[in-house]
């Protein structure tokens, strides 16, 4: 426990060590999260173009 | 063996590729930056220095030099292939190059944050214009640029070009950076920014870091063929292989509306050819 507490402190530089890791870590991941739902939208969508086609939707339409 | 180069150089033959070197890519980043912060945290002495020591703080040295190693390494990529892709006219590589840039930009962002909290404990200021922090700050504002130019033009291939000249144009802010810690004279401009010393640090300080450069050099690779999946995605929307595609992988449990609701879906979605608007 207290090496821990002695890990998390950084020798009382907890602020500045967190803090650059902590943004480190949160852009990575966030980066992630927007990639991948970023994917699924697009597919999505694509997905939906595709049926309003083979749905006879009228030629002169834009799709 | 013989391979043919060429064959990967469509969009549509590198889209799977891509595809299966993402999660290689992206596993074997998630493993060197553990190891990284393990040895970092755990196998490294907790003074950096020899007369007037640096405390823990200087283990932000584990993100901060990689990240800057990043940023600049990234730019180079970005203007490697908008250069590419002005000289051949490839469609390929001015993707890649839109699907490096944001990654890029997130590393410089961390350069410069993890050097603002470094700085406060080692400097006593979170931000000061000495050469080095300030030429990140332009390199900064190019990756935005970069960015902001390739959105703001609605034809893709116009938007292409003109990006990639000022990516290149942007070239120039590498070298600055790289020599913006010689100041020739201290009395004349001040570089509170130390000099390189890779050399003499501590053997378990530069395994650490080393293998995070390498850690965050895949990360890149796996969030850049990510990317470049989703843009070739978006511009080959109305092409045969990816309705194919997305035919095939259309019986999937999510893409299968009521019969009827779809249509007004996709109408008031994305009825008009809408090639911008999700974000990449």
């Amino acid at each position: 426990m207290q090496g821990l507490i002695d890990f998390l402190s950084q020798g009382g530089y907890a602020f500045y060590v967190w803090s650059a890791f902590g943004m480190t870590f949160a852009l990575l991941v966030a980066e992630v999260v927007v990639l991948r739902r970023s994917r699924r939208t697009i597919l999505q969508r694509v997905g939906r173009l595709a049926r309003l086609r083979t749905q006879n939707v009228p030629p002169g339409e834009p799709s | 063996m013989k391979i043919n180069w060429f064959k990967y150089a469509s969009p549509t033959a590198f889209y799977p590729v891509a595809g299966r070197l993402v999660p290689v890519f992206g596993v074997a980043a998630l493993a060197l930056m553990l190891f990284a912060l393990y040895w970092g945290f755990f196998e490294t002495p907790e003074r950096l220095g020899g007369t007037n020591p640096q405390k823990e703080y200087y283990r932000i040295i584990f993100i901060h030099v990689p990240a800057a190693w990043m940023s600049m390494w990234l730019y180079l990529v970005l203007a490697a292939w908008s250069a590419v892709g002005l000289v051949f006219n490839t469609r390929l590589s001015f993707m890649m190059a839109n699907a490096v840039a944001p990654t890029g930009a997130i590393f410089t962002f961390l350069a410069l944050w993890t050097g603002a909290f470094w700085g406060r404990p080692s400097w006593g200021t979170y931000w000061d214009w000495d050469p080095r922090l300030t030429s990140e700050l332009i390199l900064f504002f190019l990756y935005i640029g970069f960015m902001a130019l390739h959105s703001a033009i609605d034809d893709n291939r116009r938007a292409d070009q003109a990006a990639a000249l000022l990516a290149i144009v942007g070239l120039v802010m590498l070298p600055i950076i790289y020599w913006s810690i010689n100041c020739p004279d201290p009395n004349n401009c001040a570089a509170l920014h130390q000099r390189s010393s890779v050399t003499d640090i501590e053997s378990n300080i530069l395994t650490a870091m080393l293998v995070m450069t390498l850690g965050f050099w895949l990360y890149s690779f796996a969030a850049a063929f990510a990317r470049l999946r989703n843009i070739i995605l978006l511009r080959e929307q109305d092409s045969a292989w990816v309705r194919k595609m997305v035919d095939e992988a259309g019986a999937g449990p999510s893409s299968s509306p009521p019969p009827g609701a779809g249509a007004a879906d996709g109408l008031d979605a994305g009825g008009h050819r809408a090639s911008r608007g999700v974000s990449v």
